[in-house]
């Protein structure tokens, strides 16, 4: 059975219609890459999956819990899809290891004990257990990204939702987070990640998905898309990121 | 000019100044408690058109809209006849503390809404309430910022606390103002007295000023509240 399944969503904000259908499904442990042009409604989609963002029309499921559903218990469903976001919003106000904490202590329930042992064990997996008393401000925008990415681990979530996890980065700090990424996806990790970083889409990904205006013009494993993609504006869009972002990752 | 300072005010002096305090940090704390809720109210109880919204918004302006002096006597002389007789110093601290959470409001609102939208975000996305995230990510940043506006309110209440003595018939309801003016009309001393009235209270907002410093280095964070410093 498919760990997600997204059916028809639909979005409008005003008159500007941002998602116009957009299905797509995920086996457990599969990592998708969603890539597409500004304002296609890339973020959108990935909101509308945890309902960050409520859509107008159609459904999520999330195994066989249906996170669209009227009496869906949203906070237990978000605590299970760890969500990245493009400027990390870590907790400005508390350390690192108060950030990875927090879900487990107010969320899981979790005791304090066990809880800084999972928010320490989760800091050194994205090797940042040095770090642990520092505020977000002390740390480099990777090390804030990668504790970010601690602390939607800590929660054991089925699903990560990464959006454009590396674009606010200076390059030289990209890799650090995408070998975090790359390890998750190895470990069987289920992602959709927003990126536009070919090298490591091309390294991971089981699926590249091609958004534009707001419904998915093509999908396919990348060597496919990179090599005979069905429509010219797939290959012309790839060919275009991988000038601008060169293919290394 | 021949200056004079008679020691023996100074006991009176130091019940005032014990007056003024209690009046200050009373009120500021009621005021407090009450701002944050309308301050909470103002951005998170619903649109513009929500009943809860509208209540809140009617009564910060309100009460920042007419002068404290004729609330205190609307509540001093006016609710007796409501059978609500309140004393000079409750009447005075109610006043106070209904006008400062007014004032206060609108400092929690601006430090609540100058929180970055994405703690919102990211604490709905581990799967926090909207309570459990304005609780333990919005409020521990917001009143940090509220420190710096809430010491400016703290000297104003401070200084305005002296309009009680404008109710306050009998001595030992006497600010350290009301207190001041008692020894001044007897010995006629107004400048010593009065002189040393505005001394105390200037020690007084210098003292405040800095314990309120301090809180604010105490809890301090990087990154959070003073742009450029701290990181
Ligand atoms: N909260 C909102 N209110 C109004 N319009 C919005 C809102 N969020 C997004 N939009 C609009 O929806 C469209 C799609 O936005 P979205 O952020 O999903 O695009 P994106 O594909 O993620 O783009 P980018 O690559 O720039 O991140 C944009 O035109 C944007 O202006
Ligand atoms: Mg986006």
């Amino acid at each position: 059975m498919a760990l997600l399944r997204v059916e028809d969503l639909h979005k409008r904000y005003g008159h500007e219609e941002v998602l116009k259908g957009v299905s797509l499904t995920l086996a457990a442990g599969e990592t998708k890459v969603v890539i597409g042009p500004s304002g296609t409604g890339k973020s959108t989609l990935l909101r509308c999956i945890n309902r960050l963002t409520e859509p107008d029309r159609g459904r999520v499921w999330l195994g066989d819990l249906e996170v669209t559903a009227r009496r869906a218990d949203l906070n237990k469903i978000r605590a299970q899809i760890g969500f990245v976001f493009q400027d990390f919003n870590l907790f400005t106000h508390l350390t690192a290891l108060d950030n990875v904490r927090l879900g487990l202590l107010k969320v899981r329930g979790m005791g304090r004990r066990e809880a800084t042992e999972r928010a320490m064990a989760e800091l050194e997996r994205v090797g940042l257990k040095a770090k642990a008393s520092a505020y977000p401000a002390q740390l480099s925008g990777g090390q804030q990204q990668r504790v970010s990415i601690a602390r939607a681990l800590a929660m054991d979530p089925k699903l990560m939702l990464f959006d454009e996890p590396t674009s606010a980065l200076d390059p030289e700090l990209i890799g650090e987070v995408l070998a975090v990424m790359i390890q998750l996806a190895k470990e069987g990790m289920t992602m959709i990640v927003v990126t536009h970083e070919m090298g490591f889409a091309r390294s991971v990904a089981d699926e590249i998905v091609f958004m534009e205006g707001g419904v998915i013009v093509e999908q396919g494993p990348p060597e496919v898309l990179f090599r005979s993609p069905k429509v010219p504006r797939t290959g012309e869009f790839l060919r275009k990121i991988s000038e601008l972002y060169g293919e290394a990752g | 000019m021949n200056l004079v300072f008679d020691p023996s005010w100074l006991p009176r002096l130091a019940q005032g100044i014990s007056l003024t305090l209690q009046l200050t940090v009373y009120c500021m704390a009621l005021g407090a408690g009450l701002g944050m809720v309308l301050g909470l109210v103002r951005v998170y109880g619903g649109g513009k058109f929500s009943p809860l919204y509208w209540l809140a918004s009617a009564y910060v302006h309100f009460f920042r809209g007419t002068p404290l002096l004729v609330q205190l006597l609307t509540i001093y002389y006016g609710l007796p006849t409501m059978g609500i007789v309140l004393g000079p110093f409750q009447a005075g601290l109610v006043a106070m503390a209904l006008n400062t959470a007014a004032y206060q409001a609108e400092y929690f609102r601006g430090a609540i809404q100058s929180v970055k939208a994405g703690q919102m975000l990211a604490a709905r996305a581990v799967g926090m309430s909207r309570t459990q995230a304005v609780r333990h990510v919005i409020l521990p940043q917001a009143l940090r910022l509220v420190i710096p506006p809430w010491s400016n309110e703290l000297v104003y209440m401070l200084k305005y606390s002296s309009i009680v003595s404008m109710t306050a018939l009998r001595p030992e309801t006497w600010d350290l103002f009301g207190v001041g003016r008692q020894i001044a009309s007897r010995n006629f001393r107004y400048f010593e007295v009065y002189t040393l009235v505005a001394l105390f209270y200037l020690a007084l907002v210098l003292l405040l000023t800095l314990a309120l410093r301090w809180v604010e280095k105490r809890v301090r964070v990087p990154g959070l509240g003073t742009p450029g410093r701290g990181i």
